[in-house]
């Protein structure tokens, strides 16, 4: 007797009320989770435009880390050849000198990185190697926020703090006019 | 038997469609939010290189964009195989450039103009040389800020 009357009561409409809710409920659950896909890239400030060439004589051999790269994306670093994979910890090396080598820079504010592609070099290399001085540089900047601060370096640190490591280790990279060699097609 | 048939016969089966609406709109709130409108028909292919130093760009309406690729197939012949900038959607030439900068330049307040940045699409195939004609360009019409738009490497 008592189940006969308990199905009688479900013919009753469901009630559609709260669905407005569950439905914007799942709208802001979308909302907050889906990540709009965002540019992301290699940023790098470049020189001003001169006419005139720039004057590289007065600086010191041993202060600058020359990188060439040519048409068929070989890498000539300070006159070796080297493989792309031993690029960041060698420049790592040379900017900090942590053995005060004759050979490497005299320190992290004078050494320079010059870089040079030929016009036949692939994107893909030349950004790969960016990508390699640019990550060198982090890591001793890391380093350097580590030892002096504490905390790993980011770019949430206080804009202070900031200066004063980049201005221990600034981020020098000269770009030199390409070689017209291997142009493509 | 006569059991089943008394209870299909009391039960009135109507689903309520005042949710419709909204599951609607749901839907249609959700493709709004993830599909990426996209300002510029790709007219060269770009496949840009992985790399792991990335910067975000974080306000877009500061940001302007240089794709250089191989022109799609179906525009190879008229155009050839060789890589080529697109500004906007049409295919140009370095010396149309400045033009672009400027263009874009007008539409942001003045205040926030020297943030303008330059996002650089670039195929990793090119060559370096179509990216040099356009770097000395960007330096010449004093376009600094520049980003080499790449994917994130998985480490």
């Amino acid at each position: 007797m008592a189940k006969t009357s308990s199905r009688s009561r479900m013919s009753n409409e469901i009630n559609a009320g709260s669905m407005a809710d569950i439905a914007f409920l799942l709208l802001i659950f979308f909302l907050v989770t889906t990540t709009i896909a965002e540019d992301k890239g290699i940023l790098v400030k470049l020189p001003p435009w001169s006419d005139e060439k720039p004057d590289i004589t007065q600086l010191k051999t041993r202060n600058v880390y020359s990188v060439l790269v040519n048409a068929q994306n070989m890498l000539l670093v300070r006159g070796e050849e080297m493989d792309i994979s031993d690029l960041r910890d060698n420049a790592k090396e040379f900017i900090a000198n942590p053995t005060r080598r004759e050979d490497l820079s005299e320190a992290p504010n004078k050494a320079i990185i010059s870089l040079k592609n030929d016009r036949g070099t692939s994107y893909r290399t030349y950004l790969e190697v960016y990508n390699e001085l640019k990550a060198a540089y982090f890591e001793l900047w890391d380093e350097l926020s580590r030892r002096k601060y504490g905390i790993p370096y980011s770019e949430d640190m206080s804009a202070a703090q900031q200066k004063v490591i980049k201005g221990e280790i600034p981020f020098v990279i000269s770009e030199a006019e390409p070689t017209s060699f291997g142009e493509e097609n | 038997m006569s059991k089943f048939q008394k209870k299909r016969g009391k039960a009135n089966p109507a689903v309520s469609t005042a949710s419709l609406p909204d599951i609607i709109f749901m839907l249609l709130f959700f493709f709004m939010v993830v599909t990426v409108l996209r300002d510029a028909e790709l007219k060269v292919k770009v496949t840009t290189p992985f790399a792991t130093e990335l910067t975000k760009l974080e306000e877009k309406s500061l940001v302007n964009y240089l794709y250089i690729g191989r022109p799609e197939a179906k525009y190879q012949s008229v155009y050839g195989t060789r890589p080529r900038l697109q500004l906007g959607d049409k295919f140009a030439d370095i010396a149309d450039i400045p033009l672009f900068l400027e263009q874009h330049k007008v539409k942001v307040p003045e205040n926030k103009r020297p943030l303008i940045t330059s996002s650089l699409r670039v195929d990793g195939d090119v060559t370096m040389g179509i990216v040099q004609d356009v770097k000395v360009q960007l330096r010449k019409s004093g376009q600094l800020k520049v980003n080499y738009s790449a994917k994130k490497k998985a480490e």
